[in-house]
């Protein structure tokens, strides 16, 4: 029984080992092309790096990856995360604004309502957002991409509506706590994606949630036929993809003290998208790894760092960007991988040769 | 008896009768020697030898994972054999794809329809190889050249309609009229019966006849042994990935050809299915499903139908005559819009297999690999889903709870697969079926739904499937069976309710059950 464990233990490395891999070769360059690339500094006691900066800024898309992931798995995909963000960057910036008022002769800012009020309010509208989702595909049978255009489109009016089509900044300094406060050490944010990184974890690896989505993913038809309740299932996907576009959005508009409808979280879904895949999930659903996505999301905000770092011109980051993508994606090719593989085992090529 | 082979050559001269030798050689269209080919944990087949002549319809008869599928596989590119060769007309080939295999002339329709739904019929028959006209497909022609195709097989439809408007049998026949209408040299038919009823059979035996005058070599994959008697020439049986030996049809009989297959004193196998069917006399009365005036407009016309704890009730009828759709509603895949359901005596209303589940039902579809197995979960994922589906999200059994599981499961089934982290897309047929049958064994069920469980598996687990049907009902489970083989029907069910244009036209039980009965009472014969 405990070979069984190791197996399966062995073959979620295995899955784990190419993204992760990526990640060290695109390290391992910056060590060797960007001047002091691993150095981290201590400054009043936060750290402060190139490394650091990655991971700090990775948090609104190790979010939306982890979400994305889910709603992947279950053969769909959420292109409306990057509206929801900015749903609820424009909540949370109206709600707390920023009042001066005088308090004991000293000026102050205090928020319009209470701080956790306006979090709570922001996440939410998130999750009704992706409830919204969740109707239209699981409910109505909508296909997943039509059905998150809706919101993609629909969703940065609705922003802008609430902010009244202003960019609305944002006084209150203790929400700005949550993007660029520090914690032992490490911005804050680190920790807020760990904490919720562990209770996805939980859910899919301690309860059913796991093996119920990898098999509505594999075969929907099949699921169904074997009582599993799909429709609910899948709701709760698109809802945790709110959920988790909201708290980057809640993220985003801390660290730049403001929420711009217009432009916060603008591409932003598809980034997410090349986090999943990336991190070795099938766009075709089923078996997914959520701890891959976080590993791609952490490659895509290390490529666009050190595409910044190593002064590639601005018309064509975007270029660059695409093709080291693409090379990433061919590593991790099934084709590569099996070529690796046979070259592995050069005897049966032999004999067969030998035969033929 | 005859023994093992020995080499090569010599061996296919011997076995087919090794008169004329010059006559034998220039006969061969398709010979493959020494072909080995090896999945991670299973040895799929090793040194197999085949030979398929001109003007010959050829069976390859095995039980699951016998090799069958790989070697045919291997022969139209699907697969790549590790060793040996393989020759079409006396010149070595190597089929990299199924593509390059048609070019060859070796067209291939395989046990699972392999054609897409949502294309016309037309469309499916000339995909990847329309004919052109101007730069643009010659859409005329398409339609024209199907129709011409399907009429060869006696079969009329409106070739521009979509393929999944209709039924199973019908979509069989287009993928063999694709088959046909690529000039094909070696036909090969992996199950195509399996789905088809009598007429639809005869047809096919027709158009298969006619081929192998042309100078067409067939190569005929089928659980069907009358069939094999009925239309083959020779035999080659495999056995675990080993040849067995290749023989002349009429040289040899139907109980050799089993004991060949099975590898095991047949005289004990038969005697297994017998002794369990002598204890089946008392059914105990309690009803646990009871269906009054239950139907679904359009699908199927009201009926009643009662399930008593402790028996198998069967479901006769040929295909589309409603014996699906019954068990599709009892088991809430289709909701009825007419009648009252009880089970347990008690009023419920089903919405949903959900609800059928939660009150002690299980099911096992007719369309194993699209709405059974979950082919990219592993062996034990796919047998604790039933259970952990009733179970719920939050109660999740631990690992080591879906080893014991699972490990019961294989044991008490004897299902064979190298782990149980194996993929179920990657055993066998019949090892699917049980994998399938284990999910609904783990949850315990007191009704078990059982759509063609027998269908495209190999003598053997046929025998171990229905045994097990028989001991449900010992232990006072009820069984609902459904099955096309009426010599299957008539061992298992202790009541048979007959089906025909959607109706349920009568009921049979205890002694009125045999063959004669039931064909009668389908065909409208009975008093």
């Amino acid at each position: 029984m405990e070979d069984k464990n190791k197996l399966k233990k062995r073959l979620i490395d295995y899955q784990m080992f190419w993204p992760l891999f990526a990640l060290t070769v695109l390290l391992a360059f910056n060590f060797f092309f960007i001047k002091d690339f691993f150095a981290i500094e201590i400054i009043d006691g936060h750290l402060y790096g190139s490394l650091i900066d990655i991971l700090n800024r990775a948090t609104p898309l190790m979010f939306m990856a982890i979400g994305m992931t889910l709603v992947i798995a279950t053969g769909g995909i959420d292109i409306s995360v990057g509206s929801v963000l900015a749903i609820s960057g424009a909540v949370v910036s109206i709600m707390i604004g920023g009042d001066m008022v005088f308090l004991n002769g000293e000026q102050q800012y205090v928020s319009h309502y209470p701080i956790v009020l306006a979090l709570l309010a922001a996440i939410a509208v998130s999750v009704v957002c992706g409830i919204w989702n969740g109707l239209l595909v699981a409910k109505l049978g909508i296909q997943a991409m039509v059905a998150s255009l809706i919101l993609l489109v629909a969703g940065r009016g609705i922003a802008q509506l609430i902010t009244d089509g202003n960019v609305v900044t944002i006084y209150y300094k203790p929400f700005f706590y949550i993007g660029s406060g520090f914690l032992l050490g490490l911005p804050f944010s680190i920790f807020l994606v760990a904490a919720f990184l562990v209770l996805i974890l939980w859910l899919v690896k301690k309860t059913a949630f796991g093996l119920f989505v990898e098999a509505i993913g594999s075969n929907v038809v099949s699921s169904r036929f074997t009582g599993l309740n799909v429709q609910r299932m899948v709701w709760a996907c698109y809802a945790i993809s709110g959920l988790c576009a909201g708290i980057a959005g809640l993220i985003v508009a801390s660290e730049v003290k403001s929420a711009d409808s217009n432009s916060a979280g603008m591409f932003i879904e598809l980034d997410a998208i090349l986090a999943v895949v990336l991190g070795g999930n099938s766009m075709a659903g089923g078996r997914f790894l959520v701890m891959g996505s976080v590993i791609g999301a952490l490659i895509v905000q290390a490529l666009t760092t050190t595409i910044y770092a190593i002064g590639v011109p601005p018309e064509v980051t975007m270029v660059v960007k695409a093709l080291v993508v693409v090379a990433i994606y061919l590593i991790q090719s099934q084709a590569v991988k099996s070529k690796v593989k046979t070259q592995a085992t050069p005897p049966t090529l032999k004999s067969k040769e030998a035969q033929a | 008896m005859p023994g093992a082979p020995d080499h090569g050559m010599a061996f296919f001269l011997t076995r087919s009768g090794g008169v004329n030798k010059a006559m034998e050689a220039e006969n061969v269209l398709v010979r493959m020697v020494g072909i080995c080919k090896e999945f991670p944990g299973v040895k799929a087949l090793s040194n197999v030898d085949f030979e398929l002549r001109r003007s010959e319809i050829h069976a390859v008869c095995g039980e699951n994972g016998a090799g069958k599928s790989t070697l045919i596989k291997v022969l139209t590119g699907v697969e790549h054999n590790e060793t040996g060769d393989i020759y079409l007309d006396g010149s070595p080939i190597r089929p990299k794809t199924p593509m390059d295999a048609q070019d060859l002339g070796i067209s291939t329709v395989y046990q699972e329809i392999n054609l897409c739904p949502n294309l016309s019929v037309a469309e499916n028959i000339f995909i990847g190889r329309e004919p052109m006209k101007m730069g643009k497909i010659d859409w005329n022609e398409v339609n024209k050249r199907s129709a011409l195709a399907l009429a060869r097989l006696n079969i009329k439809l409106d070739v521009t309609g979509r393929l999944d408007e209709y039924s199973v049998a019908i979509q069989q026949m287009v993928a063999i009229a694709r088959a046909l209408d690529i000039s094909a040299k070696v036909l090969i038919l992996d199950e195509p019966t399996s789905s088809l009823d009598k007429n639809e059979v005869a047809n096919l035996f027709r158009v298969m006849r006619k081929l192998k005058e042309q100078g067409m070599g067939i190569v005929f994959i089928t659980h069907f042994l009358e069939q094999v008697y009925e239309i083959t020439d020779r035999i080659t049986v495999l056995r675990n990935g080993l040849l067995v030996g290749q023989f002349e049809t009429a040289k040899l009989d139907r109980l050799q050809l089993i004991a060949q297959m099975i590898g095991k004193d047949l005289a004990e196998f038969e005697k297994a299915i017998k002794q369990d069917t002598g204890d089946q006399a008392k059914v105990q009365e309690t009803i646990f499903f009871q269906g009054k005036e239950v139907g679904r407009h359009g699908t199927i016309n009201p009926f009643d139908i009662e399930i008593k704890k402790g028996e198998v009730m069967g479901l006769a009828g040929l295909l589309g005559s409603g014996r699906t759709e019954t068990a599709r509603i009892i088991f809430g895949i289709d909701k009825a819009d007419s009648g009252e359901v009880f089970i347990d005596n008690q009023k419920v209303k089903i919405n949903s297999p959900e609800d059928t589940i939660r009150r002690g039902m299980g099911f096992c579809p007719e369309n194993r690999k699209i709405e059974g197995i979950i082919a990219n979960l592993t062996v034990r994922e796919n047998i604790v889903l039933g259970l952990q589906g009733k179970l719920g999200l939050w109660k999740f059994l631990s690992m080591k709870q879906q080893l014991e599981i699972t490990n019961k499961y294989i044991k008490i089934l004897n299902i064979a697969t190298p782990s149980t982290e194996q993929l179920v897309g990657n055993l066998s047929g019949g090892n699917q079926q049980k994998v399938l049958l284990a999910r609904w064994l783990a949850t315990n069920p007191e009704l078990l739904i059982l759509d063609e469980p027998t269908r495209g598996i190999d003598v053997g687990a046929k025998a171990e499937v229905q045994k097990l049907v028989l001991e449900l009902a010992k232990e006072g489970k009820a069984v609902l069976f459904i099955s096309s083989e009426l010599d299957e029907m008539v061992r298992c069910c202790d009541r048979m309710a007959v089906y025909r244009d959607k109706t349920k036209i009568g009921e049979l039980q205890g002694d009125e059950i045999t063959e004669m009965k039931v064909m009668q009472t389908i065909a409208g014969e009975a008093g």
